[in-house]
């Protein structure tokens, strides 16, 4: 009870100002098979009016049921929220469903995190925002649309008036987050509730869409309760901040004090998970700290040492790697365009090192990963492993060359079949490739078990009865069972939480250093990217825009395109939330082109010893 | 637009020469003799000969396959073995009552199977919910002949209320003469429906979308039928078409029971007279309107769903 007083003199923004959103020990239960349970277990916090709040937790600590509380949104037969929401001074929990109707939409907007998916398909993007004007009696009918167009107009949308009888399908995932806005604030809401709205999203649109928020928010003068897992994004909006825990406050301050001073050891771990590019990494890669849930202090790791075999050959070569997709045209027609998904590709990883392939959505750093293991043939272009060249081996001797280069794939849930127990799993490939007796198969997943830091009595058991961390661990551990020499990891973290991706993250690394193992890291992940690399490529458009050791290229970026990436990864300043930074609002470009395009040659120059530019075109020029 | 619709009728073609040749091997595999099926047992050897002769049954089988497919381009079905009718005719005779028989099924199917799946729904794991699984089981396993029988002991014969057999003459009496015969088809219409409206509905329900719309201040109606039910409608509408499939088959026995005409029973006499012509003219235009059903569901598709439209 003390820590819910002490959150009441914290958390309160203004005493003048009457707060826009008022929460007092908000409890939530869902009813499951075991009865009532718990998910939100007290919460209390206030929102005055141009205030953002940011609600910080991983899954499953309750901040998207927070949400769904205040705009009670939840089943009311399978949930149960007790405690108060009052909005501009209106008890929410105890209004019927039908006034509580008149408030959503009209008094309080609300953006979700899947924008693909919170759109009605059937519905034009137009008819969709018309809606909410129509439903709460503002405009109907052509004055609606009109005033949607408006709307489409204020969040940035180009061509509104054109893009009103657009269906969802034909818009990027940045569009319609916009559209999402737009609807969210139609009826100009008191209160915009966002939950994790740019999480999907590609890092630079993320950063176009956090702006827009932040820039409707001043001229409309809405509070703001912002709902995220990122440290980096919190310190980009929010003006105060909660950090929740399986259900409960655990810290409550102001953003900057919470970044500057944050006495839980949980908040310095989310803290500590967010990239601060440029620097650091000077050292080689470096473990993420781990916060012991024990203890609560935090093990920062200790040094690692170098594992790059400087002098060998490269074990992975990749030159002029391409590979093109045409999209079919007509029935006799020929292709209508191709995508150059991968455009001569070239780098080398060498024993024992890590190079991160990173870009946003269509970039083709993933083509790249399945074109190297040869699950897409590639066009045109040499791949080769220790010197042998695998574009040129048949069927068998392809299968055998598999051993020495195996992946790790996102979804650690759909890699792994959920029928067949963990030890066979990571025993198979051994199997399959006839490497031992099916006791040593055992042993040796037994082993693997115990260095991906699970214990050899789980081999028995089934994938759904592990977590989301752990059925990677468990991937890894297949991926290692037949003792390669190269692991592509294409977005292996990705789907993970901050504290899990850390260990996860860890764990490669303390296997790189026991097996040389290289790793070609896909991710889009700058912090990861970060921790994990030795060297770092930059892809655009299917080429490698900028290469070069992870110091060199973060800590001094080269290419107009690496900066704008660079600069749209949020970073753990809260100073910069202040500022309205020039955010360009293109799209991401997409790589197809026509069926005659000829890519241009391209020049390369080197700034330091490996660090290596693409000479851009005009097309760059601001 | 256009062009989809020539693919799609493209397809149909080969679809349709398929069963044809089907139809045709069937007829000739199956014992019997239509020539003796026709004239008796009594008829004279001259007499089966000339028979023969006449109906083209005398040329070698390749032959009376090309005879057959020729005819069935110029729409020459062949006459009756047995009444020398037209083909043509007789179908365009029988044709209607099938038709309207399954037309007033499927609309009685529909009007009450989809309000039931979405009270089931909108309910769900309550009372209405399971009265309608309990009536979806009866639906399902209940075949078409046997509830017809039952319909007609209780309703036509014991009290009265609707004629015994027929189809009717005037507007009135065709529709009472339809009644009971819709009724038994669309009963397991509903029933279908009904359980695919309820399942479909209830996966819309959870969507992302939905909640947007619940976000927006929408009405609960106006979050179930708007965004819910126009969702749903896209399985559902593969459903009906399927249904409208099985109503079709399922007319052939209720037109038997009831002693209606139709093509169904059109068919029935005819395969058991082993009149070649009317039964491969029946099966065609059963597998006509198959191939038409496919390619209206599809146009379905692409008139409701706006992401099909642009392919």
């Amino acid at each position: 009870m003390s820590a819910m007083s002490n959150f009441a003199e914290t958390v309160v923004p203004n005493a003048d100002v009457e707060p826009v959103l008022s929460v007092r020990d908000l409890k939530t239960s869902f009813l499951t098979s075991k009865g009532w349970v718990e998910i939100v277990k007290g919460i209390s916090f206030d929102i005055g009016p141009r205030e953002t709040l940011a609600v910080v937790g991983e899954s499953g600590s309750g901040k998207s049921v927070t949400a769904l509380s205040i705009m009670r949104l939840l089943d009311p037969e399978m949930s149960r929220v007790d405690g108060s929401v009052k909005l501009a001074g209106r008890e929410l929990l105890k209004l019927s469903p039908g006034e509580m109707r008149n408030i959503r939409g009209r008094q309080m907007g609300m953006i979700f995190q899947e924008a693909m998916t919170s759109l009605n398909p059937l519905q034009t993007v137009g008819q969709q925002i018309a809606e909410v004007l129509s439903i709460h009696g503002l405009y109907s009918g052509q004055a609606a649309l009109k005033e949607a167009e408006r709307l489409l107009d204020r969040v940035r949308i180009p061509g509104a008036a054109s893009r009103l009888k657009d269906y969802p399908h034909s818009l990027s995932g940045g569009m319609r987050q916009r559209v999402m806005i737009a609807m969210a604030l139609a009826c100009k809401p008191k209160l915009l509730i966002a939950d994790e709205p740019t999480t999907a999203l590609d890092v630079t649109i993320q950063a176009q869409i956090l702006q827009l928020i932040k820039q409707l928010q001043q001229e409309e003068g809405m509070g703001v309760l912002f709902i995220t897992h990122d440290m980096g994004v919190v310190a980009e909006v929010a003006d105060r901040t909660v950090v929740m825990l399986q259900g409960k406050a655990v810290e409550a301050d102001s953003t900057e004090v919470i970044f500057e001073r944050a006495e839980n050891p949980y908040t310095r771990a989310l803290i500590a998970a967010v990239p601060k590019l440029g620097q650091g990494s000077q050292k080689g890669p470096q473990h993420f700290p781990i916060l012991d849930r024990k203890t609560g202090t935090i093990v920062t790791g200790r040094e690692r040492p170098d594992t790059v075999r400087h002098d060998a050959e490269p074990v992975l070569r990749v030159k002029d790697l391409t590979k093109r997709f045409d999209i079919p045209g007509g029935l006799f027609s020929g292709p209508s365009g191709r995508v150059h998904a991968v455009e001569k590709v070239s780098f080398d990883l060498r024993a024992g090192e890590t190079l991160s392939l990173v870009g946003e959505s269509g970039c083709g750093k993933s083509t790249t990963g399945r074109a190297i293991m040869r699950l897409i043939e590639p066009q045109s272009g040499e791949v080769s492993i220790e010197g042998t060249d695998i574009r040129a081996l048949d069927k068998e001797r392809m299968r055998d060359m598999r051993r020495h280069i195996q992946m790790i794939f996102q979804d650690p849930y759909a890699s792994l079949n959920p029928r067949i127990n963990i030890g066979e799993a990571i025993a198979e490939p051994f199997l399959t490739h006839k490497l031992g007796t099916r006791q040593q198969a055992r042993e040796k997943a037994m082993d693997l078990l115990e260095r991906v830091g699970l214990s050899p009595d789980m081999a028995s058991r089934f994938p759904a009865q592990f977590s989301g961390g752990q059925r990677q661990r468990i991937c890894i551990a297949r991926a290692l069972s037949l003792e390669p020499k190269v692991i592509v990891a294409d977005e292996s973290v990705s789907a993970l939480d901050v504290s899990i991706k850390a260990q996860v993250v860890n764990l490669m690394m303390d296997l790189q250093e026991q097996f040389g193992l290289s790793y070609l890291f896909i991710s889009h992940d700058m912090a990861v990217v970060e921790r994990i690399s030795h060297q770092v490529a930059v892809m655009y458009l299917g080429e490698i825009v900028e290469k070069g050791p992870v110091a060199a290229v973060f800590g001094n970026p080269q290419h107009p395109y690496t900066k704008r990436l660079m600069a749209a990864v949020p970073v753990p300043d809260p100073a910069r939330r202040k500022q309205l930074r020039p955010v360009s609002n293109d799209e991401v470009k997409s790589p197809i082109r026509p069926v005659d395009y000829v890519p241009p040659q391209r020049d390369y120059r080197e700034i330091s010893p490996g660090h290596i530019v693409q000479a851009w075109g005009d097309d760059w020029k601001v | 637009m256009a062009r989809y619709l020539l693919l799609r009728l493209g397809d149909a073609i080969p679809t349709l020469f398929l069963v044809l040749t089907l139809v045709f091997i069937a007829m000739r595999i199956l014992p019997g003799d239509p020539a003796l099926a026709a004239l008796g047992d009594g008829a004279l050897p001259e007499q089966l000969a000339d028979f023969r002769e006449r109906m083209g049954l005398n040329v070698p089988l390749w032959q009376q396959y090309f005879n057959f497919l020729g005819g069935v381009l110029t729409l020459d079905f062949g006459r009756s073995l047995l009444t020398n009718t037209p083909v043509l005719q007789l179908i365009g005779q029988n044709l209607p009552y099938t038709i309207e028989l399954t037309l007033a099924a499927m609309l009685m199917g529909i009007v009450a199977g989809i309000p039931l799946g979405v009270m089931a729904a909108t309910n769900r794991n309550k009372a209405p919910d399971g009265g309608m699984r309990i009536f979806s089981l009866i639906g399902y396993a209940i075949p078409d002949f046997f509830l017809g029988a039952i319909l007609l002991i209780t309703f036509a014969l014991n009290l009265g209320w609707f004629p015994i057999n027929g189809a009717g003459s005037d507007f009135v009496s065709r529709l009472h003469h339809l009644f009971l015969p819709a009724l038994t088809l669309a009963f397991v219409k509903a029933a279908f429906l009904g359980r695919l409206t309820r399942t479909s509905l209830l996966e819309v329900l959870g969507k992302d979308y939905v909640r947007t719309a619940r976000a927006k201040g929408a009405k609960e109606n106006r979050v179930i039928y708007k965004h819910g039910l126009r969702n749903a409608m896209l399985p559902i509408s593969t459903g009906l078409g399927l249904s409208l499939l099985s109503t079709l088959s399922g007319s052939v026995a209720v037109e038997l029971v009831f002693n209606r005409p139709g093509i169904g029973r059109l068919l029935i006499d005819a395969i058991a007279q082993r009149d070649y012509a009317v039964i491969q003219g029946g099966v065609l235009v059963f597998a006509g309107f198959v191939v038409l059903i496919n390619l209206l569901m599809d146009l379905v598709y692409v008139v409701v769903d706006p992401r099909v439209r642009v392919k």
